[in-house]
Protein backbone atom coordinates (compact mmCIF):
# COMPACT_ATOMS: atom_id res chain seq x y z
CA UNK A 1 0.00 0.00 0.00
CA UNK A 2 1.71 3.55 -0.88
CA UNK A 3 1.96 5.70 1.95
CA UNK A 4 -0.08 8.90 1.90
CA UNK A 5 1.98 11.74 0.90
CA UNK A 6 1.86 15.03 -0.79
CA UNK A 7 2.77 13.82 -3.78
CA UNK A 8 0.34 13.97 -6.35
CA UNK A 9 1.49 12.72 -9.82
CA UNK A 10 -0.04 14.64 -12.50
CA UNK A 11 -3.15 16.02 -10.05
CA UNK A 12 -4.21 12.37 -8.34
CA UNK A 13 -3.96 11.50 -4.55
CA UNK A 14 -2.79 8.46 -3.47
CA UNK A 15 -6.29 7.47 -2.64
CA UNK A 16 -7.25 8.37 -6.48
CA UNK A 17 -4.48 6.10 -7.60
CA UNK A 18 -4.95 3.46 -5.07
CA UNK A 19 -8.90 3.15 -6.53
CA UNK A 20 -7.49 3.54 -9.86
CA UNK A 21 -9.15 0.98 -11.63
CA UNK A 22 -6.67 1.17 -14.79
CA UNK A 23 -3.49 -0.18 -13.01
CA UNK A 24 -4.56 -3.84 -14.00
CA UNK A 25 -6.45 -3.44 -17.15
CA UNK A 26 -2.76 -1.70 -18.19
CA UNK A 27 -1.05 -4.34 -17.04
CA UNK A 28 -2.80 -6.74 -19.14
CA UNK A 29 -2.05 -4.61 -22.20
CA UNK A 30 1.78 -5.08 -21.66
CA UNK A 31 1.50 -8.54 -20.96
CA UNK A 32 -0.68 -9.14 -24.18
CA UNK A 33 2.21 -11.76 -25.88
CA UNK A 34 2.00 -13.65 -22.81
CA UNK A 35 -2.20 -13.80 -22.33
CA UNK A 36 -2.55 -14.37 -26.30
CA UNK A 37 -0.54 -17.42 -25.25
CA UNK A 38 -2.21 -18.11 -22.40
CA UNK A 39 -5.43 -17.45 -24.06
CA UNK A 40 -4.50 -19.98 -26.92
CA UNK A 41 -3.35 -22.59 -24.45
CA UNK A 42 -6.76 -22.35 -22.63
CA UNK A 43 -9.25 -22.26 -25.94
CA UNK A 44 -7.65 -25.56 -26.88
CA UNK A 45 -8.60 -27.12 -23.44
CA UNK A 46 -11.68 -25.67 -23.83
CA UNK A 47 -12.32 -26.78 -27.25
CA UNK A 48 -11.10 -30.74 -26.18
CA UNK A 49 -13.97 -30.97 -23.33
CA UNK A 50 -16.35 -30.02 -26.09
CA UNK A 51 -17.80 -33.72 -25.80
CA UNK A 52 -18.31 -33.01 -22.28
CA UNK A 53 -20.04 -29.50 -22.62
CA UNK A 54 -22.09 -31.24 -25.30
CA UNK A 55 -23.16 -34.00 -23.33
CA UNK A 56 -24.19 -31.75 -20.60
CA UNK A 57 -25.66 -29.74 -22.92
CA UNK A 58 -24.38 -25.79 -23.65
CA UNK A 59 -27.20 -23.81 -22.47
CA UNK A 60 -26.94 -25.97 -19.15
CA UNK A 61 -23.13 -24.98 -18.53
CA UNK A 62 -23.88 -21.11 -19.80
CA UNK A 63 -23.86 -19.96 -16.12
CA UNK A 64 -21.44 -21.16 -14.34
CA UNK A 65 -18.42 -21.10 -17.33
CA UNK A 66 -20.35 -17.25 -17.58
CA UNK A 67 -19.97 -16.69 -14.24
CA UNK A 68 -16.32 -18.01 -14.31
CA UNK A 69 -15.42 -15.59 -17.15
CA UNK A 70 -17.09 -12.89 -15.81
CA UNK A 71 -14.59 -12.87 -12.91
CA UNK A 72 -11.25 -13.20 -14.31
CA UNK A 73 -11.84 -11.01 -17.80
CA UNK A 74 -13.42 -8.59 -15.39
CA UNK A 75 -10.14 -8.32 -13.18
CA UNK A 76 -7.76 -8.57 -15.79
CA UNK A 77 -9.53 -6.31 -18.56
CA UNK A 78 -12.58 -4.46 -17.02
CA UNK A 79 -14.55 -6.71 -19.34
CA UNK A 80 -18.18 -5.68 -20.00
CA UNK A 81 -19.34 -9.35 -20.64
CA UNK A 82 -20.50 -8.22 -24.16
CA UNK A 83 -20.78 -11.97 -25.25
CA UNK A 84 -18.54 -11.08 -28.29
CA UNK A 85 -14.93 -11.12 -27.04
CA UNK A 86 -12.62 -9.12 -29.33
CA UNK A 87 -9.68 -9.28 -27.00
CA UNK A 88 -7.15 -11.32 -29.63
CA UNK A 89 -8.08 -8.31 -32.10
CA UNK A 90 -7.45 -5.18 -29.87
CA UNK A 91 -4.23 -5.92 -28.00
CA UNK A 92 -6.08 -7.51 -25.29
CA UNK A 93 -7.77 -3.74 -24.77
CA UNK A 94 -11.19 -4.37 -23.71
CA UNK A 95 -12.90 -2.12 -26.51
CA UNK A 96 -16.51 -1.89 -24.41
CA UNK A 97 -14.20 -0.16 -21.59
CA UNK A 98 -14.54 2.78 -24.61
CA UNK A 99 -17.23 6.03 -23.67
CA UNK A 100 -18.31 5.26 -27.89
CA UNK A 101 -18.01 1.41 -27.16
CA UNK A 102 -16.16 1.33 -30.45
CA UNK A 103 -15.04 -2.09 -31.71
CA UNK A 104 -13.10 -0.88 -34.97
CA UNK A 105 -10.57 1.87 -33.37
CA UNK A 106 -9.79 5.23 -32.15
CA UNK A 107 -12.55 8.13 -32.56
CA UNK A 108 -10.54 11.14 -33.43
CA UNK A 109 -11.36 12.93 -30.21
CA UNK A 110 -8.18 11.27 -28.49
CA UNK A 111 -6.28 14.23 -26.21
CA UNK A 112 -1.95 14.99 -27.04
CA UNK A 113 -1.53 12.88 -24.03
CA UNK A 114 -2.89 9.73 -25.29
CA UNK A 115 -6.14 9.90 -22.89
CA UNK A 116 -9.64 9.61 -23.99
CA UNK A 117 -12.20 12.44 -25.14
CA UNK A 118 -14.94 11.64 -22.53
CA UNK A 119 -13.15 10.49 -19.71
CA UNK A 120 -10.26 13.05 -19.60
CA UNK A 121 -8.49 10.29 -16.91
CA UNK A 122 -8.66 7.20 -18.20
CA UNK A 123 -6.31 6.35 -20.68
CA UNK A 124 -7.96 5.94 -24.43
CA UNK A 125 -8.37 2.08 -24.87
CA UNK A 126 -7.33 2.34 -28.10
CA UNK A 127 -4.41 3.93 -27.90
CA UNK A 128 -3.90 0.82 -25.35
CA UNK A 129 -4.92 -1.59 -28.19
CA UNK A 130 -2.58 -0.24 -30.63
CA UNK A 131 0.70 -0.77 -28.08
CA UNK A 132 -0.39 -4.30 -26.98
CA UNK A 133 -1.20 -5.24 -30.93
CA UNK A 134 2.44 -4.50 -31.29
CA UNK A 135 3.54 -7.22 -29.11
CA UNK A 136 1.21 -10.01 -30.02
CA UNK A 137 1.75 -12.85 -33.11
CA UNK A 138 -1.87 -11.77 -34.45
CA UNK A 139 -1.16 -8.00 -33.83
CA UNK A 140 -2.06 -7.25 -37.17
CA UNK A 141 -6.09 -8.71 -36.51
CA UNK A 142 -6.19 -4.66 -35.00
CA UNK A 143 -7.15 -4.12 -38.80
CA UNK A 144 -9.91 -6.72 -39.03
CA UNK A 145 -13.33 -4.92 -39.99
CA UNK A 146 -15.91 -5.58 -36.73
CA UNK A 147 -19.13 -6.86 -37.19
CA UNK A 148 -21.80 -4.40 -35.19
CA UNK A 149 -21.85 -6.04 -31.78
CA UNK A 150 -25.10 -7.99 -31.77
CA UNK A 151 -26.81 -6.45 -28.68
CA UNK A 152 -28.93 -9.70 -27.83
CA UNK A 153 -25.27 -11.67 -27.16
CA UNK A 154 -24.61 -9.60 -24.00
CA UNK A 155 -24.12 -11.09 -20.63
CA UNK A 156 -23.50 -14.58 -22.47
CA UNK A 157 -20.59 -16.53 -22.31
CA UNK A 158 -17.99 -15.47 -25.29
CA UNK A 159 -15.51 -18.52 -24.34
CA UNK A 160 -18.10 -21.15 -25.11
CA UNK A 161 -19.74 -19.60 -27.62
CA UNK A 162 -16.04 -19.49 -29.92
CA UNK A 163 -15.77 -23.15 -28.44
CA UNK A 164 -19.02 -24.56 -29.81
CA UNK A 165 -18.25 -22.23 -33.25
CA UNK A 166 -14.99 -23.69 -33.56
CA UNK A 167 -16.32 -27.52 -32.99
CA UNK A 168 -19.03 -26.74 -35.41
CA UNK A 169 -15.98 -25.75 -37.87
CA UNK A 170 -13.65 -28.36 -37.44
CA UNK A 171 -16.56 -31.23 -37.80
CA UNK A 172 -17.53 -29.76 -40.90
CA UNK A 173 -14.30 -29.73 -41.98
CA UNK A 174 -13.82 -32.98 -40.67
CA UNK A 175 -17.02 -33.81 -42.88
CA UNK A 176 -15.66 -32.12 -46.06
CA UNK A 177 -12.82 -34.21 -45.90
CA UNK A 178 -14.18 -37.40 -45.47
CA UNK A 179 -16.51 -36.73 -48.33
CA UNK A 180 -13.80 -35.83 -50.17
CA UNK A 181 -12.55 -38.85 -52.86
CA UNK B 1 -31.19 14.26 -74.92
CA UNK B 2 -31.11 16.01 -71.52
CA UNK B 3 -31.09 19.29 -73.54
CA UNK B 4 -34.44 18.41 -75.31
CA UNK B 5 -35.65 18.42 -71.76
CA UNK B 6 -35.72 21.44 -69.57
CA UNK B 7 -33.33 20.87 -67.33
CA UNK B 8 -33.89 20.20 -63.90
CA UNK B 9 -30.85 21.15 -61.49
CA UNK B 10 -31.97 18.58 -58.75
CA UNK B 11 -32.09 15.71 -61.09
CA UNK B 12 -29.35 13.33 -60.67
CA UNK B 13 -26.91 13.01 -63.31
CA UNK B 14 -26.55 10.50 -65.45
CA UNK B 15 -24.20 7.64 -63.92
CA UNK B 16 -20.62 7.59 -65.77
CA UNK B 17 -19.08 4.17 -65.74
CA UNK B 18 -16.72 2.92 -63.04
CA UNK B 19 -18.55 5.82 -60.82
CA UNK B 20 -20.65 5.02 -57.87
CA UNK B 21 -23.07 7.94 -57.39
CA UNK B 22 -25.02 10.38 -59.69
CA UNK B 23 -23.51 13.44 -58.00
CA UNK B 24 -20.72 16.39 -59.05
CA UNK B 25 -18.18 15.89 -56.10
CA UNK B 26 -17.36 12.06 -57.50
CA UNK B 27 -17.06 13.51 -61.11
CA UNK B 28 -14.80 15.98 -59.92
CA UNK B 29 -12.72 13.85 -57.75
CA UNK B 30 -12.17 10.79 -60.52
CA UNK B 31 -11.17 14.05 -63.66
CA UNK B 32 -8.45 14.30 -60.88
CA UNK B 33 -9.30 18.17 -59.84
CA UNK B 34 -8.38 19.72 -56.62
CA UNK B 35 -12.01 19.92 -55.06
CA UNK B 36 -13.44 21.76 -52.39
CA UNK B 37 -15.84 20.92 -50.11
CA UNK B 38 -17.16 23.13 -47.09
CA UNK B 39 -19.29 22.86 -44.18
CA UNK B 40 -22.37 24.56 -43.95
CA UNK B 41 -23.27 26.32 -40.05
CA UNK B 42 -26.51 24.19 -39.16
CA UNK B 43 -29.08 27.04 -38.35
CA UNK B 44 -30.96 26.77 -34.61
CA UNK B 45 -34.30 27.29 -36.67
CA UNK B 46 -36.87 25.46 -38.84
CA UNK B 47 -36.82 28.70 -41.34
CA UNK B 48 -35.69 27.40 -44.48
CA UNK B 49 -34.46 30.97 -45.60
CA UNK B 50 -31.36 30.77 -43.06
CA UNK B 51 -29.95 27.63 -44.99
CA UNK B 52 -30.67 28.72 -48.16
CA UNK B 53 -28.89 32.49 -47.15
CA UNK B 54 -26.21 30.12 -45.47
CA UNK B 55 -25.91 28.06 -48.74
CA UNK B 56 -25.68 30.84 -51.12
CA UNK B 57 -21.95 32.29 -49.84
CA UNK B 58 -21.04 29.08 -50.61
CA UNK B 59 -22.42 28.99 -54.23
CA UNK B 60 -20.04 28.85 -57.46
CA UNK B 61 -16.84 28.40 -54.87
CA UNK B 62 -16.92 24.54 -53.87
CA UNK B 63 -17.57 21.32 -55.19
CA UNK B 64 -20.01 20.18 -51.81
CA UNK B 65 -21.54 21.39 -48.61
CA UNK B 66 -21.83 19.12 -45.55
CA UNK B 67 -24.26 19.18 -43.69
CA UNK B 68 -23.28 18.33 -39.95
CA UNK B 69 -25.39 15.98 -37.91
CA UNK B 70 -25.44 17.57 -34.38
CA UNK B 71 -21.65 18.87 -34.56
CA UNK B 72 -19.80 19.03 -31.61
CA UNK B 73 -23.13 17.01 -29.66
CA UNK B 74 -25.10 20.10 -29.98
CA UNK B 75 -28.81 20.71 -31.37
CA UNK B 76 -29.15 21.94 -34.91
CA UNK B 77 -31.27 21.51 -37.75
CA UNK B 78 -30.64 17.94 -39.11
CA UNK B 79 -28.21 17.26 -41.98
CA UNK B 80 -31.37 15.41 -42.98
CA UNK B 81 -33.41 18.47 -43.03
CA UNK B 82 -30.32 20.84 -44.95
CA UNK B 83 -30.07 18.27 -47.21
CA UNK B 84 -33.37 18.06 -48.53
CA UNK B 85 -33.67 21.63 -48.58
CA UNK B 86 -30.12 21.94 -50.30
CA UNK B 87 -30.69 19.31 -53.20
CA UNK B 88 -34.07 20.45 -53.84
CA UNK B 89 -32.14 23.66 -56.23
CA UNK B 90 -29.08 21.39 -57.32
CA UNK B 91 -26.63 22.00 -54.58
CA UNK B 92 -24.23 19.29 -54.42
CA UNK B 93 -24.25 17.88 -50.55
CA UNK B 94 -22.11 15.40 -48.29
CA UNK B 95 -24.98 14.35 -45.85
CA UNK B 96 -23.03 13.93 -42.26
CA UNK B 97 -24.13 10.63 -40.46
CA UNK B 98 -22.63 10.72 -36.34
CA UNK B 99 -23.01 7.12 -35.20
CA UNK B 100 -24.07 9.11 -31.99
CA UNK B 101 -27.74 10.14 -32.14
CA UNK B 102 -29.22 7.08 -34.61
CA UNK B 103 -29.24 3.17 -33.85
CA UNK B 104 -28.91 0.76 -36.99
CA UNK B 105 -32.76 1.20 -37.82
CA UNK B 106 -32.69 4.79 -38.18
CA UNK B 107 -29.25 4.64 -40.61
CA UNK B 108 -30.54 3.10 -42.99
CA UNK B 109 -33.21 4.40 -43.24
CA UNK B 110 -31.83 8.07 -43.45
CA UNK B 111 -29.36 6.54 -46.25
CA UNK B 112 -32.36 5.41 -48.49
CA UNK B 113 -34.31 8.65 -47.70
CA UNK B 114 -31.39 10.57 -48.25
CA UNK B 115 -30.31 8.59 -51.54
CA UNK B 116 -34.11 9.32 -52.84
CA UNK B 117 -34.15 13.07 -52.39
CA UNK B 118 -31.22 13.45 -54.58
CA UNK B 119 -27.97 13.20 -52.08
CA UNK B 120 -25.05 11.04 -53.59
CA UNK B 121 -22.32 11.85 -50.52
CA UNK B 122 -22.27 10.39 -47.27
CA UNK B 123 -19.89 10.83 -45.10
CA UNK B 124 -19.48 8.41 -41.75
CA UNK B 125 -18.93 9.97 -38.59
CA UNK B 126 -18.42 8.52 -35.20
CA UNK B 127 -19.50 11.92 -33.43
CA UNK B 128 -18.59 13.59 -30.48
CA UNK B 129 -19.35 12.61 -27.09
CA UNK B 130 -22.86 14.12 -25.47
CA UNK B 131 -20.22 15.53 -22.71
CA UNK B 132 -18.91 17.84 -25.51
CA UNK B 133 -22.15 19.51 -26.70
CA UNK B 134 -25.19 21.52 -24.99
CA UNK B 135 -27.04 18.54 -24.04
CA UNK B 136 -24.89 16.31 -21.62
CA UNK B 137 -27.12 14.23 -20.65
CA UNK B 138 -28.73 12.14 -23.46
CA UNK B 139 -28.40 8.97 -24.02
CA UNK B 140 -25.41 8.06 -26.21
CA UNK B 141 -26.23 5.20 -29.07
CA UNK B 142 -23.05 4.82 -30.68
CA UNK B 143 -24.84 1.55 -31.74
CA UNK B 144 -22.44 1.25 -34.58
CA UNK B 145 -18.74 2.65 -35.22
CA UNK B 146 -17.67 4.37 -38.06
CA UNK B 147 -16.13 1.66 -39.84
CA UNK B 148 -19.15 -0.70 -39.56
CA UNK B 149 -21.10 2.52 -40.91
CA UNK B 150 -18.65 2.57 -43.62
CA UNK B 151 -19.38 -1.11 -44.40
CA UNK B 152 -23.22 -0.70 -43.55
CA UNK B 153 -23.37 1.97 -46.36
CA UNK B 154 -21.01 0.16 -49.00
CA UNK B 155 -23.67 -3.36 -48.17
CA UNK B 156 -26.31 -1.59 -49.23
CA UNK B 157 -25.33 0.11 -52.25
CA UNK B 158 -23.39 -3.12 -53.96
CA UNK B 159 -25.02 -6.03 -52.23
CA UNK B 160 -28.39 -4.44 -52.60
CA UNK B 161 -29.36 -5.61 -48.90
CA UNK B 162 -29.49 -3.99 -45.13
CA UNK B 163 -27.64 -5.07 -42.56
CA UNK B 164 -29.99 -7.84 -41.34
CA UNK B 165 -30.27 -9.45 -45.00
CA UNK B 166 -33.29 -8.33 -46.33
CA UNK B 167 -33.39 -7.04 -49.80
CA UNK B 168 -33.36 -3.80 -51.15
CA UNK B 169 -35.22 -3.18 -54.40
CA UNK B 170 -33.72 0.09 -55.45
CA UNK B 171 -30.34 0.30 -53.95
CA UNK B 172 -28.64 3.85 -52.84
CA UNK B 173 -26.20 5.46 -55.24
CA UNK B 174 -24.12 6.93 -53.25
CA UNK B 175 -20.58 8.12 -52.96
CA UNK B 176 -19.51 7.16 -49.12
CA UNK B 177 -16.86 8.74 -47.44
CA UNK B 178 -15.44 9.02 -43.45
CA UNK B 179 -13.34 11.26 -41.49
CA UNK B 180 -9.57 11.32 -40.75
CA UNK B 181 -7.72 13.00 -37.78
CA UNK B 182 -4.04 12.47 -38.30
CA UNK B 183 -3.27 14.84 -35.46
CA UNK B 184 -4.58 12.84 -32.70
CA UNK B 185 -2.59 9.88 -30.95
CA UNK B 186 -1.78 7.08 -31.59
CA UNK B 187 -0.04 9.00 -34.66
CA UNK B 188 1.95 5.57 -36.21
CA UNK B 189 -1.48 4.26 -36.20
CA UNK B 190 -3.68 6.51 -38.08
CA UNK B 191 -2.52 5.97 -41.53
CA UNK B 192 -3.17 2.46 -40.75
CA UNK B 193 -6.92 3.60 -39.38
CA UNK B 194 -7.32 5.05 -42.84
CA UNK B 195 -6.61 1.61 -44.54
CA UNK B 196 -8.83 -0.02 -42.33
CA UNK B 197 -11.32 2.37 -43.78
CA UNK B 198 -11.05 2.03 -47.06
CA UNK B 199 -11.36 -1.93 -46.29
CA UNK B 200 -14.26 -0.76 -44.77
CA UNK B 201 -15.49 0.79 -47.95
CA UNK B 202 -14.61 4.85 -47.94
CA UNK B 203 -13.87 6.31 -51.36
CA UNK B 204 -13.26 9.75 -50.06
CA UNK B 205 -12.55 10.87 -46.81
CA UNK B 206 -12.18 14.79 -44.92
CA UNK B 207 -9.87 15.22 -42.32
CA UNK B 208 -10.26 17.05 -39.00
CA UNK B 209 -8.33 21.05 -38.94
CA UNK B 210 -4.89 21.13 -40.25
CA UNK B 211 -2.92 23.48 -38.47
CA UNK B 212 0.45 21.66 -38.76
CA UNK B 213 1.83 20.91 -41.90
CA UNK B 214 4.97 18.94 -41.27
CA UNK B 215 2.72 16.35 -39.24
CA UNK B 216 0.12 16.09 -42.10
CA UNK B 217 3.39 15.33 -44.33
CA UNK B 218 4.53 12.53 -42.10
CA UNK B 219 1.23 11.39 -42.24
CA UNK B 220 1.29 11.31 -45.84
CA UNK B 221 4.72 9.94 -46.21
CA UNK B 222 3.25 6.42 -44.61
CA UNK B 223 0.04 6.64 -46.83
CA UNK B 224 1.73 7.15 -49.70
CA UNK B 225 4.00 4.10 -48.90
CA UNK B 226 1.36 2.18 -48.24
CA UNK B 227 -0.48 3.13 -51.40
CA UNK B 228 -3.75 4.62 -50.04
CA UNK B 229 -3.79 7.89 -51.93
CA UNK B 230 -4.52 5.83 -54.84
CA UNK B 231 -7.58 4.47 -53.53
CA UNK B 232 -9.59 6.90 -51.69
CA UNK B 233 -9.29 10.88 -52.12
CA UNK B 234 -7.80 12.35 -49.62
CA UNK B 235 -9.57 16.19 -48.35
CA UNK B 236 -7.78 17.89 -45.70
CA UNK B 237 -9.81 20.24 -43.33
CA UNK B 238 -8.92 24.11 -42.71
CA UNK B 239 -10.38 26.70 -41.33
CA UNK B 240 -9.78 30.74 -40.66
CA UNK B 241 -9.14 31.17 -36.96
CA UNK B 242 -10.55 34.77 -35.69
CA UNK B 243 -8.35 35.30 -33.13
CA UNK B 244 -5.46 33.97 -31.09
CA UNK B 245 -8.35 33.86 -27.83
CA UNK B 246 -10.31 31.71 -30.11
CA UNK B 247 -7.81 29.60 -31.51
CA UNK B 248 -6.88 28.70 -27.37
CA UNK B 249 -10.77 28.02 -26.57
CA UNK B 250 -11.23 25.70 -29.53
CA UNK B 251 -7.86 24.17 -29.04
CA UNK B 252 -8.55 23.00 -25.14
CA UNK B 253 -12.93 22.61 -25.99
CA UNK B 254 -13.20 21.25 -29.39
CA UNK B 255 -12.38 17.49 -29.19
CA UNK B 256 -9.35 16.44 -31.70
CA UNK B 257 -8.04 19.70 -32.93
CA UNK B 258 -4.28 20.55 -32.82
CA UNK B 259 -3.38 24.01 -33.07
CA UNK B 260 0.36 24.15 -32.44
CA UNK B 261 1.71 27.30 -30.51
CA UNK B 262 3.60 29.13 -33.67
CA UNK B 263 0.49 29.62 -34.97
CA UNK B 264 -1.16 31.11 -31.99
CA UNK B 265 1.86 32.98 -31.66
CA UNK B 266 1.46 34.37 -35.18
CA UNK B 267 -2.14 35.30 -34.50
CA UNK B 268 -0.86 37.02 -31.04
CA UNK B 269 1.18 39.04 -33.33
CA UNK B 270 -0.75 40.20 -35.86
CA UNK B 271 -2.69 43.91 -35.26
CA UNK B 272 -5.65 42.81 -37.29
CA UNK B 273 -6.14 38.97 -35.69
CA UNK B 274 -8.89 37.87 -38.29
CA UNK B 275 -7.35 38.57 -40.91
CA UNK B 276 -3.63 37.47 -40.20
CA UNK B 277 -6.22 34.24 -39.63
CA UNK B 278 -7.52 34.57 -43.12
CA UNK B 279 -3.93 34.73 -43.95
CA UNK B 280 -2.76 31.33 -42.17
CA UNK B 281 -5.42 29.69 -43.85
CA UNK B 282 -4.59 30.93 -47.66
CA UNK B 283 -0.71 30.06 -46.61
CA UNK B 284 -1.65 26.44 -45.13
CA UNK B 285 -4.05 25.38 -48.27
CA UNK B 286 -1.09 26.96 -50.38
CA UNK B 287 1.19 24.09 -48.85
CA UNK B 288 -1.72 21.67 -48.55
CA UNK B 289 -1.60 21.57 -52.31
CA UNK B 290 1.74 20.82 -52.84
CA UNK B 291 1.81 17.31 -51.03
CA UNK B 292 1.35 14.57 -53.14
CA UNK B 293 -1.50 12.25 -52.69
CA UNK B 294 -3.65 15.01 -51.43
CA UNK B 295 -7.33 15.70 -53.39
CA UNK B 296 -8.89 18.46 -52.04
CA UNK B 297 -8.96 20.68 -49.20
CA UNK B 298 -12.52 20.85 -46.88
CA UNK B 299 -13.13 24.30 -45.41
CA UNK B 300 -14.78 24.60 -42.37
CA UNK B 301 -14.83 28.26 -41.27
CA UNK B 302 -17.39 28.12 -38.35
CA UNK B 303 -19.13 31.55 -38.54
CA UNK B 304 -17.16 32.95 -40.78
CA UNK B 305 -17.95 31.33 -43.62
CA UNK B 306 -18.36 34.87 -45.84
CA UNK B 307 -14.76 34.46 -45.86
CA UNK B 308 -14.71 30.84 -47.61
CA UNK B 309 -15.03 32.09 -51.30
CA UNK B 310 -11.99 34.37 -50.53
CA UNK B 311 -9.73 32.08 -49.33
CA UNK B 312 -10.93 30.21 -52.39
CA UNK B 313 -10.19 32.74 -54.41
CA UNK B 314 -6.78 34.15 -53.39
CA UNK B 315 -5.42 30.76 -52.34
CA UNK B 316 -5.87 29.69 -56.45
CA UNK B 317 -6.49 26.53 -55.94
CA UNK B 318 -9.33 26.26 -58.29
CA UNK B 319 -6.75 27.48 -61.38
CA UNK B 320 -9.96 29.34 -62.76
CA UNK B 321 -12.67 26.26 -62.62
CA UNK B 322 -15.66 27.37 -61.50
CA UNK B 323 -17.64 24.98 -59.49
CA UNK B 324 -21.52 24.33 -60.15
CA UNK B 325 -24.05 27.38 -59.02
CA UNK B 326 -27.51 28.10 -60.06
CA UNK B 327 -27.92 29.59 -63.86
CA UNK B 328 -25.49 27.25 -65.44
CA UNK B 329 -27.42 25.42 -67.58
CA UNK B 330 -25.73 22.00 -66.86
CA UNK B 331 -23.06 20.41 -65.42
CA UNK B 332 -20.01 21.99 -67.60
CA UNK B 333 -18.96 18.36 -68.14
CA UNK B 334 -21.70 16.32 -69.77
CA UNK B 335 -22.33 19.46 -72.01
CA UNK B 336 -19.05 18.33 -73.47
CA UNK B 337 -19.36 15.15 -73.24
CA UNK B 338 -22.78 15.26 -74.93
CA UNK B 339 -21.15 17.21 -77.73
CA UNK B 340 -18.52 14.38 -78.09
CA UNK B 341 -20.67 11.46 -78.08
CA UNK B 342 -22.78 13.89 -81.06
CA UNK B 343 -19.92 14.23 -82.89
CA UNK B 344 -18.68 10.31 -82.82
CA UNK B 345 -22.03 9.38 -83.65
CA UNK B 346 -22.01 11.37 -86.72
S1 LIG C 1 -10.76 8.71 -27.03
FE1 LIG C 1 -10.49 6.47 -27.17
S2 LIG C 1 -11.59 5.62 -25.43
FE2 LIG C 1 -12.28 7.75 -25.65
S3 LIG C 1 -14.09 7.67 -26.93
FE3 LIG C 1 -12.40 7.97 -28.35
S4 LIG C 1 -11.73 5.90 -28.93
FE4 LIG C 1 -13.05 5.67 -27.13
Amino acid sequence: MPRITAYEPAGAGPVRRLRSPFTIRQWSVRHARFLERLYTFFADILLGLHPLWRALGYGRVERPVKSVEQVVKGFLFDCRMCGQCVLSDTGMSCPMNCPKGLRNGPCGGVRANGNCEVEPDMPCVWVEAWSGSRQMAGGDHIQNVQPPLRQSLRGTSSWLRATAERAAREEAARAGGADAP
Amino acid sequence: MSRIVPYDPSAPLPRKPGHTSRGRLERVLRRGEFAVTAELNPPDSADPEDVYERAAVFEGWVDGINATDGSGANCHMSSMGICALLSRIGFATVMQISCRDHNRIAIQGNVLGGAAMGVANFLCLTGDGVQAGDQPDAKPVFDLDSISLLNTLRTMRDESRFLSGRKITTPPQIFIGGAINPFAPPYDYRPLRLAKKIAAGAQFVQSQYCYDIPMLERYMDRVRDLGLHRQCYILIGVGPLASARAARWIRSNVPGVHIPDPIIERLEGATDQKREGKRICIDLIQQIREIEGIAGVHMMAYRQEELVAEIVHDSGILKGRQPWHRGMDTDPETALEEVLEEVQST
